[in-house]
């Protein structure tokens, strides 16, 4: 079948960016679901920037995080951290995320990344206990375009959840 | 029969270096607390006056398992001067007890002229007082004989006294204080000279920032946190973060503080530049080699205001790097060198609490300072490379008391098992005579 005729051009290239952004987001969750933690740093830049932060102090402008890194080096921080300084009840984690709603396709470069948003929903599961709704919110992203391909310059993760289940150790 | 019978709990042991486990987990002894400290003859914790800036500006809060308005309300110029004109009134309707206050959304703060329940239409001013109700006068009609009224509020019924309960609130630089009692004495009375100096030093004079909220829930018993931060024990040892990089260690200067009554405290440290010691050998929580991708996680600038003079020593000068104040029962104030936050114990039932942490600057402060204090913020709060693993362990300890039983108890004997109320400060942290102070208190004030 042969139907380029009745392809926009522009829609091609729309489907192919919320395609990749939707591939990245799900090799990202991957990596934290299967707890390969390490990986985590490599999906941003060197001077990428990460929050979790409260929806409350999104939507009021105060800019109070969870969790505010600043440099790919600080996520690693927070991953030797989690895994080997912060005591904590182990648990597994499981993402559900949205298809990804861009919002500016930008050209991918540093200075016009391309902004998208998605939706996520976390759920942990305690070794022996069951499944509960753990973090819910949205990504809002900034990806640029590398030879490895997309990667995050900022992520924002806001969660509507008022309140964080006892503690978050890994990342969102 | 199902008489009331006077609560069968005792403590029998003498002395407070044991804490029975039925402490924390007996739902009834749990409702004396709620009646006996949180609306008892206690102050406690509602908000900062920042958060409520204009005129109608309102927060919910809690004071212990009751919500309650914070508002700002209109006052006369004449009474500016000793009327800070916050109020705090509970969110109860008088006439059929509905919560009608909702909270604000998206962004918005809390603003209103008056208070509305939506439900009969009862109508409050800012201070709680009733302002008015429909057909409290009745309804005139035609009848048989002529006009008549029908129904409306009985004769006598007093507006006076059927407004939202109002607390007693007091403000101490800016930190916004209620109670339920009238039996309470004066805020700073309450706080006393031990702890007030520690209070003033970090607020007094100052404008507060307010940068933000992180809320968290924790299944354990509220007490456990005042416990822990009453602690100087555990954080050299859970926390690999104070032990290595010297935030906070046994071989620190320090000192523990405590008000008359054993029931506020104040932990006093300063920081060294950590590294292997006497005080690491064995730690396992230890990392000897341990180096920070990215530094400015621990970019710490020293404020003027850290040095103040020796309350305990006249004529000198302290300067801490740390200081941890539990004002009990419902609020913990930290100094963690440049982050600062006020934490709100909001208790939900003996085996959990809501845990809410204010972070705070002040309006001089530069743009560095700020990302400094919301850098180090990393630190602190559910997910903080400190702070995550004591709500942790506090899960954990009301597990191990469940699983055991009422007749369990904690040991609480580091450095004696003398409550050390009434005596000089301990000058070190290798102690634990904060909580035995506390549960001096406790016992005394629960009637146990």
């Amino acid at each position: 079948m042969n139907t380029p005729d009745l392809v926009d051009p522009a829609d091609l290239q729309s489907l192919l960016l919320h395609h990749a952004i939707d591939r990245f987001n799900a090799d990202y969750a991957a990596a934290l679901d299967a707890r390969r933690f390490d990986a985590w740093p490599d999906c941003f830049t060197e001077d990428a920037r990460y929050w979790v932060q409260a929806r409350e102090n999104f939507d009021r402008g105060l800019p109070l995080a969870l969790l505010a890194l600043e440099s790919q080096g600080m996520l690693r921080d927070r991953i030797y951290g989690t895994s080997q300084t912060i005591y904590h009840g182990p648990y597994y984690t499981r993402h559900v995320v949205s298809p990804a709603r861009v919002t500016a396709a930008g050209a991918g470069t540093a200075d016009d990344p391309i902004r998208a948003e998605a939706n996520y929903a976390v759920f942990r599961t305690k070794p022996g206990s069951v499944s509960e709704v753990y973090n819910v919110g949205r990504y809002i992203d900034a990806f640029v375009r590398t030879e490895a391909g997309l990667k995050l310059q900022e992520r924002r993760c806001v969660y509507d959840s008022e309140m964080v289940l006892n503690s978050l150790i890994y990342p969102i | 029969m199902n008489t009331p019978t006077e609560h069968p709990i005792r403590w029998h042991e003498p002395g407070t270096s044991r804490v029975p486990f039925w402490a924390y987990t007996d739902p009834a002894l749990y409702q004396r607390e709620l009646e006996r400290l949180f609306y008892g003859p206690h102050w406690c914790y509602v908000g900062l006056a920042v958060e409520i800036p204009n005129t109608g500006d309102y927060k919910l809060s809690w004071v212990g398992e009751r919500q309650v308005i914070m508002v700002r309300d209109r006052v006369a110029p004449k009474e500016r001067a000793t009327d800070p004109g916050i109020r705090v009134v509970e969110n109860r309707c008088a006439h059929r007890g509905v919560r009608f206050c909702q909270p604000p959304m998206d962004g918005q703060v809390g603003n209103a002229r008056s208070f509305v329940c939506p439900y009969h239409q009862w109508t409050y001013k800012l201070n709680g007082d009733l302002a008015g109700l429909p057909f409290k006068d009745g309804v005139k009609a035609q009848g048989a004989g002529g006009e008549c009224v029908h129904g409306g509020m009985p004769e006598g019924f007093d507006m006076q006294q059927n407004g939202l309960t109002k607390l007693r609130v007091a403000v101490l630089h800016g930190l916004v204080f209620a109670t339920f009692s009238a039996d309470a004495e004066p805020l700073e009375d309450y706080l006393g000279p031990a702890v007030m100096p520690w209070l003033d030093r970090l607020f007094k004079g100052r404008q507060l920032q307010l940068l933000g909220y992180n809320r968290q829930r924790i299944p354990g018993n509220w007490k456990l946190m005042m416990e822990n931060i009453k602690d100087p024990y555990h954080p050299g040892l859970l926390h690999t973060w104070f032990v290595t990089f010297g935030l906070w260690r046994a071989d620190q200067k320090s000192r523990m503080v405590m008000d008359a009554q054993g029931r506020h405290a104040v932990m006093i440290s300063r920081r060294n530049d950590g590294g292997q010691s006497a005080v690491t050998e064995g730690v396992t929580s230890f990392k000897a080699d341990m180096k920070l991708h990215d530094a400015r996680l621990l970019d710490v600038v020293p404020e003027p205001w850290w040095t103040i003079d020796d309350p305990q020593n006249p004529g000198q000068t302290i300067t801490p790097t740390v200081t941890m104040i539990t004002l009990f029962p419902s609020v913990i104030v930290q100094q963690q060198v440049n982050s600062l936050s006020t934490r709100h114990i909001v208790p939900r039932g003996a085996g959990e609490f809501d845990f809410v942490w204010t972070h705070i600057g002040f309006t001089d402060d530069t743009p560095e300072m700020t990302q400094r204090r919301l850098r180090q913020a990393n630190l602190f709060g559910p997910a903080g490379f400190v702070s995550a693993d004591d709500g942790e362990v506090i899960e954990f300890s009301q597990d191990g008391f469940n699983q055991w039983g009422a007749d369990g108890h904690t040991l609480v004997e580091l450095g004696g098992t003398a409550d050390g109320v009434g005596e000089a400060p301990t000058e070190h942290m290798v102690t634990e005579t904060l909580i035995r102070g506390m549960y001096a208190y406790w016992k005394k004030a629960m009637d146990l």
